[in-house]
Protein backbone atom coordinates (compact mmCIF):
# COMPACT_ATOMS: atom_id res chain seq x y z
CA UNK A 1 0.00 0.00 0.00
CA UNK A 2 0.93 3.22 -0.43
CA UNK A 3 2.70 4.26 2.54
CA UNK A 4 2.58 8.51 3.17
CA UNK A 5 -0.14 10.31 3.35
CA UNK A 6 1.52 13.19 2.57
CA UNK A 7 2.67 12.13 -0.88
CA UNK A 8 0.01 14.76 -2.27
CA UNK A 9 2.71 17.43 -0.74
CA UNK A 10 5.87 15.47 -2.35
CA UNK A 11 5.04 16.19 -5.74
CA UNK A 12 5.53 20.42 -4.63
CA UNK A 13 9.19 18.83 -3.54
CA UNK A 14 10.76 21.41 -5.63
CA UNK A 15 12.65 21.98 -2.96
CA UNK A 16 15.43 19.40 -4.54
CA UNK A 17 15.66 22.62 -7.44
CA UNK A 18 16.16 25.66 -5.09
CA UNK A 19 13.34 27.71 -3.23
CA UNK A 20 10.08 26.33 -3.91
CA UNK A 21 7.33 27.45 -6.51
CA UNK A 22 3.93 27.98 -5.61
CA UNK A 23 1.89 25.53 -5.79
CA UNK A 24 0.90 24.48 -9.27
CA UNK A 25 -2.99 24.21 -8.63
CA UNK A 26 -3.24 27.36 -7.87
CA UNK A 27 -0.88 29.31 -9.55
CA UNK A 28 -1.86 27.88 -13.78
CA UNK A 29 -4.13 30.79 -14.21
CA UNK A 30 -1.91 33.41 -13.08
CA UNK A 31 1.24 31.51 -15.37
CA UNK A 32 -1.23 31.54 -18.22
CA UNK A 33 -1.69 35.46 -17.83
CA UNK A 34 2.06 35.42 -17.41
CA UNK A 35 2.65 33.52 -20.01
CA UNK A 36 0.48 35.57 -22.45
CA UNK A 37 2.26 38.45 -21.72
CA UNK A 38 5.61 37.67 -21.49
CA UNK A 39 4.88 36.16 -25.34
CA UNK A 40 3.26 38.94 -26.59
CA UNK A 41 6.16 40.75 -27.22
CA UNK A 42 6.93 38.47 -29.32
CA UNK A 43 9.17 38.25 -31.96
CA UNK A 44 11.41 40.97 -30.06
CA UNK A 45 13.95 38.07 -28.69
CA UNK A 46 14.34 38.00 -25.06
CA UNK A 47 17.14 37.13 -22.80
CA UNK A 48 14.92 33.97 -22.15
CA UNK A 49 14.96 32.96 -25.55
CA UNK A 50 18.20 32.37 -25.78
CA UNK A 51 18.38 27.99 -25.93
CA UNK A 52 22.24 27.49 -25.24
CA UNK A 53 23.70 24.74 -27.30
CA UNK A 54 24.43 21.64 -26.38
CA UNK A 55 27.74 20.44 -25.15
CA UNK A 56 29.60 18.50 -27.36
CA UNK A 57 26.86 19.04 -30.71
CA UNK A 58 29.42 20.22 -33.30
CA UNK A 59 27.90 19.25 -36.11
CA UNK A 60 25.18 21.93 -37.49
CA UNK A 61 21.52 21.20 -37.52
CA UNK A 62 20.15 20.35 -41.05
CA UNK A 63 17.99 23.03 -40.52
CA UNK A 64 20.81 25.79 -40.07
CA UNK A 65 21.42 25.58 -44.03
CA UNK A 66 17.81 25.43 -44.92
CA UNK A 67 17.24 28.61 -42.65
CA UNK A 68 20.09 30.31 -44.67
CA UNK A 69 18.87 29.40 -48.39
CA UNK A 70 15.61 30.95 -47.03
CA UNK A 71 17.59 34.17 -45.58
CA UNK A 72 18.83 34.18 -49.45
CA UNK A 73 15.30 33.83 -51.20
CA UNK A 74 14.67 30.21 -51.66
CA UNK A 75 11.15 29.59 -50.56
CA UNK A 76 11.44 25.93 -51.62
CA UNK A 77 13.93 25.47 -49.34
CA UNK A 78 10.77 26.91 -46.60
CA UNK A 79 8.69 24.90 -48.18
CA UNK A 80 11.26 21.52 -46.99
CA UNK A 81 11.07 23.38 -43.28
CA UNK A 82 7.00 23.46 -43.30
CA UNK A 83 6.93 19.85 -44.42
CA UNK A 84 8.89 18.85 -41.92
CA UNK A 85 7.27 20.47 -39.08
CA UNK A 86 3.78 21.12 -39.96
CA UNK A 87 2.17 18.41 -38.44
CA UNK A 88 4.02 19.20 -34.69
CA UNK A 89 2.63 22.68 -35.43
CA UNK A 90 -1.18 21.72 -36.05
CA UNK A 91 -0.79 19.60 -33.14
CA UNK A 92 0.53 21.90 -30.37
CA UNK A 93 -2.17 24.51 -31.99
CA UNK A 94 -4.95 21.76 -31.75
CA UNK A 95 -3.86 21.02 -28.10
CA UNK A 96 -3.93 24.24 -27.23
CA UNK A 97 -7.19 25.90 -28.40
CA UNK A 98 -8.83 22.75 -28.97
CA UNK A 99 -10.71 24.28 -31.99
CA UNK A 100 -9.90 23.01 -35.38
CA UNK A 101 -10.41 25.68 -36.84
CA UNK A 102 -8.34 27.70 -35.02
CA UNK A 103 -5.60 25.47 -35.44
CA UNK A 104 -5.67 26.14 -38.96
CA UNK A 105 -5.69 29.58 -38.70
CA UNK A 106 -2.89 29.41 -36.04
CA UNK A 107 -0.57 27.17 -38.19
CA UNK A 108 -1.10 29.16 -41.29
CA UNK A 109 0.21 32.36 -39.08
CA UNK A 110 3.12 30.67 -37.29
CA UNK A 111 4.74 30.02 -40.46
CA UNK A 112 4.24 32.93 -42.35
CA UNK A 113 5.43 34.72 -39.17
CA UNK A 114 8.43 33.00 -39.40
CA UNK A 115 8.51 33.37 -42.95
CA UNK A 116 8.47 37.01 -42.68
CA UNK A 117 10.34 37.20 -39.10
CA UNK A 118 13.22 34.82 -40.60
CA UNK A 119 15.81 37.34 -40.13
CA UNK A 120 15.28 37.98 -36.81
CA UNK A 121 15.93 34.20 -36.25
CA UNK A 122 18.94 33.90 -33.94
CA UNK A 123 20.90 30.64 -34.37
CA UNK A 124 21.53 30.16 -30.61
CA UNK A 125 17.95 28.34 -30.72
CA UNK A 126 16.67 25.57 -33.27
CA UNK A 127 14.61 26.57 -35.23
CA UNK A 128 11.84 23.82 -34.38
CA UNK A 129 12.13 25.74 -30.73
CA UNK A 130 11.88 29.28 -32.45
CA UNK A 131 9.07 27.94 -34.56
CA UNK A 132 6.98 26.18 -31.32
CA UNK A 133 7.56 29.42 -29.59
CA UNK A 134 5.80 31.46 -32.59
CA UNK A 135 2.85 28.65 -32.24
CA UNK A 136 2.04 28.76 -28.85
CA UNK A 137 1.78 32.70 -29.00
CA UNK A 138 -0.50 32.70 -31.94
CA UNK A 139 -2.39 29.68 -29.96
CA UNK A 140 -2.77 31.80 -26.51
CA UNK A 141 -3.69 34.96 -28.46
CA UNK A 142 -6.82 32.77 -30.29
CA UNK A 143 -7.93 31.61 -26.98
CA UNK A 144 -7.64 34.75 -25.33
CA UNK A 145 -10.29 36.24 -27.92
CA UNK A 146 -12.31 33.72 -27.07
CA UNK A 147 -11.47 33.81 -23.52
CA UNK A 148 -15.17 34.17 -21.85
CA UNK A 149 -16.18 30.65 -20.66
CA UNK A 150 -13.11 28.77 -21.83
CA UNK A 151 -10.82 30.52 -18.49
CA UNK A 152 -13.74 30.28 -15.95
CA UNK A 153 -13.73 26.10 -17.42
CA UNK A 154 -10.10 26.30 -16.80
CA UNK A 155 -9.93 27.79 -13.46
CA UNK A 156 -12.35 24.87 -12.52
CA UNK A 157 -10.11 21.96 -13.92
CA UNK A 158 -6.94 23.28 -11.36
CA UNK A 159 -9.01 22.70 -8.17
CA UNK A 160 -8.83 19.10 -8.92
CA UNK A 161 -6.38 17.17 -6.82
CA UNK A 162 -6.80 14.32 -9.56
CA UNK A 163 -3.82 12.10 -10.37
CA UNK A 164 -1.58 13.89 -7.39
CA UNK A 165 -1.81 10.14 -6.32
CA UNK A 166 -1.71 7.38 -8.15
CA UNK A 167 -5.04 5.79 -6.88
CA UNK A 168 -6.29 2.66 -9.97
CA UNK A 169 -3.35 0.45 -9.20
CA UNK A 170 -4.38 -2.41 -11.24
CA UNK A 171 -2.17 -3.36 -13.94
CA UNK A 172 -2.68 -2.85 -17.80
CA UNK A 173 -2.95 -5.32 -20.40
CA UNK A 174 -0.08 -6.21 -22.46
CA UNK A 175 -0.21 -4.11 -25.36
CA UNK A 176 -3.80 -2.25 -24.02
CA UNK A 177 -4.37 -0.34 -27.37
CA UNK A 178 -4.66 -3.22 -29.28
CA UNK A 179 -8.28 -3.95 -27.75
CA UNK A 180 -9.23 -0.82 -29.83
CA UNK A 181 -8.84 0.04 -33.46
CA UNK A 182 -7.81 3.17 -34.23
CA UNK A 183 -10.87 5.10 -34.48
CA UNK A 184 -11.44 4.58 -31.05
CA UNK A 185 -8.23 4.68 -29.45
CA UNK A 186 -7.30 8.44 -31.08
CA UNK A 187 -10.87 9.06 -29.55
CA UNK A 188 -10.05 7.45 -25.98
CA UNK A 189 -6.55 9.76 -26.21
CA UNK A 190 -8.13 13.01 -27.49
CA UNK A 191 -10.89 12.56 -24.58
CA UNK A 192 -8.09 11.97 -22.08
CA UNK A 193 -5.55 14.65 -23.19
CA UNK A 194 -8.87 17.04 -23.56
CA UNK A 195 -10.01 16.83 -19.95
CA UNK A 196 -6.50 17.61 -18.74
CA UNK A 197 -5.93 21.54 -16.75
CA UNK A 198 -4.38 23.64 -19.82
CA UNK A 199 -1.43 24.22 -18.14
CA UNK A 200 -0.41 20.90 -17.71
CA UNK A 201 -1.99 20.01 -20.79
CA UNK A 202 0.78 22.10 -23.01
CA UNK A 203 3.44 21.36 -21.08
CA UNK A 204 2.74 17.43 -21.30
CA UNK A 205 2.76 17.61 -25.05
CA UNK A 206 5.72 19.98 -25.71
CA UNK A 207 7.86 17.83 -23.43
CA UNK A 208 6.71 14.63 -24.07
CA UNK A 209 5.29 14.54 -27.23
CA UNK A 210 6.71 17.12 -29.14
CA UNK A 211 10.06 16.56 -27.40
CA UNK A 212 11.69 19.36 -26.36
CA UNK A 213 13.71 19.50 -23.42
CA UNK A 214 12.44 20.34 -19.61
CA UNK A 215 14.73 24.07 -20.43
CA UNK A 216 13.39 24.31 -24.24
CA UNK A 217 10.06 24.17 -22.79
CA UNK A 218 9.89 26.54 -19.46
CA UNK A 219 11.73 28.78 -22.30
CA UNK A 220 8.79 28.46 -24.60
CA UNK A 221 6.21 29.03 -22.02
CA UNK A 222 7.92 31.61 -19.72
CA UNK A 223 8.05 29.05 -16.84
CA UNK A 224 10.53 28.02 -14.41
CA UNK A 225 11.99 24.75 -14.76
CA UNK A 226 10.77 23.58 -11.54
CA UNK A 227 7.30 24.72 -12.54
CA UNK A 228 7.75 22.67 -15.74
CA UNK A 229 9.23 20.03 -13.82
CA UNK A 230 6.12 19.88 -11.50
CA UNK A 231 3.46 20.06 -14.08
CA UNK A 232 5.18 17.44 -16.08
CA UNK A 233 4.67 14.94 -13.44
CA UNK A 234 0.80 16.13 -12.60
CA UNK A 235 0.37 15.69 -16.53
CA UNK A 236 1.66 12.14 -16.96
CA UNK A 237 -0.11 11.26 -13.01
CA UNK A 238 -3.33 12.22 -14.23
CA UNK A 239 -3.28 10.87 -17.98
CA UNK A 240 -2.13 7.36 -16.68
CA UNK A 241 -5.08 7.48 -14.33
CA UNK A 242 -7.40 8.23 -17.08
CA UNK A 243 -5.97 6.09 -19.42
CA UNK A 244 -5.96 3.02 -16.78
CA UNK A 245 -10.06 3.01 -17.25
CA UNK A 246 -9.48 1.89 -20.89
CA UNK A 247 -6.49 -0.15 -20.30
CA UNK A 248 -6.55 -1.90 -17.21
CA UNK A 249 -6.20 -5.75 -17.39
CA UNK A 250 -9.57 -6.92 -16.90
CA UNK A 251 -10.56 -9.42 -14.50
CA UNK A 252 -10.34 -13.18 -16.47
CA UNK A 253 -9.17 -12.34 -19.17
CA UNK A 254 -5.79 -12.84 -18.39
CA UNK A 255 -3.65 -13.98 -21.41
CA UNK B 1 12.79 4.33 0.46
CA UNK B 2 9.54 5.14 0.53
CA UNK B 3 6.28 4.98 -2.11
CA UNK B 4 6.50 8.90 -1.47
CA UNK B 5 10.22 9.05 -2.36
CA UNK B 6 10.01 7.13 -4.87
CA UNK B 7 6.86 9.23 -6.76
CA UNK B 8 9.07 12.04 -6.15
CA UNK B 9 11.89 10.98 -8.38
CA UNK B 10 9.24 9.10 -10.99
CA UNK B 11 9.81 11.56 -13.79
CA UNK B 12 13.55 11.56 -13.40
CA UNK B 13 13.59 8.16 -13.45
CA UNK B 14 11.28 7.73 -16.65
CA UNK B 15 13.78 10.92 -18.24
CA UNK B 16 16.84 8.92 -17.18
CA UNK B 17 17.91 11.26 -15.14
CA UNK B 18 19.06 10.06 -11.68
CA UNK B 19 22.60 9.20 -10.59
CA UNK B 20 23.92 5.51 -10.68
CA UNK B 21 23.25 5.29 -6.58
CA UNK B 22 19.88 6.86 -6.93
CA UNK B 23 18.84 4.47 -10.00
CA UNK B 24 19.88 1.02 -7.64
CA UNK B 25 17.88 2.84 -4.74
CA UNK B 26 14.73 2.75 -6.73
CA UNK B 27 15.38 -0.34 -7.97
CA UNK B 28 15.47 -2.08 -4.81
CA UNK B 29 12.27 0.07 -4.15
CA UNK B 30 10.95 -1.22 -7.13
CA UNK B 31 11.44 -5.20 -6.37
CA UNK B 32 9.81 -4.98 -2.78
CA UNK B 33 6.73 -2.74 -4.41
CA UNK B 34 3.93 -3.69 -6.96
CA UNK B 35 2.05 -0.39 -6.97
CA UNK B 36 5.48 1.69 -7.34
CA UNK B 37 6.09 -0.89 -10.67
CA UNK B 38 3.00 -0.49 -11.68
CA UNK B 39 2.63 3.16 -11.27
CA UNK B 40 5.56 3.11 -13.31
CA UNK B 41 5.03 1.20 -15.93
CA UNK B 42 1.87 2.38 -16.66
CA UNK B 43 3.16 6.48 -16.65
CA UNK B 44 5.78 5.10 -19.15
CA UNK B 45 3.30 3.23 -21.59
CA UNK B 46 0.93 6.40 -21.16
CA UNK B 47 4.05 8.46 -22.78
CA UNK B 48 4.71 5.97 -25.67
CA UNK B 49 1.23 5.58 -26.70
CA UNK B 50 0.75 9.64 -26.77
CA UNK B 51 3.80 9.54 -28.90
CA UNK B 52 3.27 6.86 -30.92
CA UNK B 53 -0.02 7.75 -32.34
CA UNK B 54 -1.13 10.52 -34.00
CA UNK B 55 -4.52 11.91 -32.44
CA UNK B 56 -4.78 15.09 -34.65
CA UNK B 57 -4.39 14.62 -38.48
CA UNK B 58 -3.48 17.17 -40.67
CA UNK B 59 -6.63 18.41 -42.32
CA UNK B 60 -7.29 17.88 -45.94
CA UNK B 61 -6.27 20.89 -48.28
CA UNK B 62 -3.96 22.81 -45.51
CA UNK B 63 -1.11 22.04 -46.50
CA UNK B 64 -1.86 23.45 -49.96
CA UNK B 65 -3.13 26.18 -48.17
CA UNK B 66 -0.41 26.95 -46.59
CA UNK B 67 1.82 27.05 -49.60
CA UNK B 68 0.03 29.05 -51.58
CA UNK B 69 0.01 31.75 -49.03
CA UNK B 70 3.88 31.45 -48.55
CA UNK B 71 4.02 31.97 -52.40
CA UNK B 72 1.75 34.93 -52.40
CA UNK B 73 3.83 36.27 -49.86
CA UNK B 74 6.59 35.61 -51.52
CA UNK B 75 5.58 37.29 -54.69
CA UNK B 76 5.68 40.76 -52.59
CA UNK B 77 9.21 40.58 -51.45
CA UNK B 78 11.52 37.39 -51.84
Amino acid sequence: MWDGSSAGNTLAADSRFGPPPPHPLHSISADLTALESRLSDFPHPSPMATIQPIAGELEPHPDVALVERVRGGDVLAYDTLVRKYERQIFRIAQHITQNREDAEDVMQDAFLKAYEKIDQFQGNSKFYTWLVRIAVNESLMRLRKRRTGKMVSIDEDIETDEGSVPRDLADWAPDPEQNYNQAELAEILRKTIQGLPQGFRIVFVLRDVEGLSTEETATTLGLSIPAVKSRLLRARLQLRERLSRYFRRKRGVEK
Amino acid sequence: MTCTEFLALLDDLIDDSVSAKTRAELQAHLGNCDHCKVTLDTTRKTIEIYRSHEIYDLPAGLRERLHAAIMARCKKGC
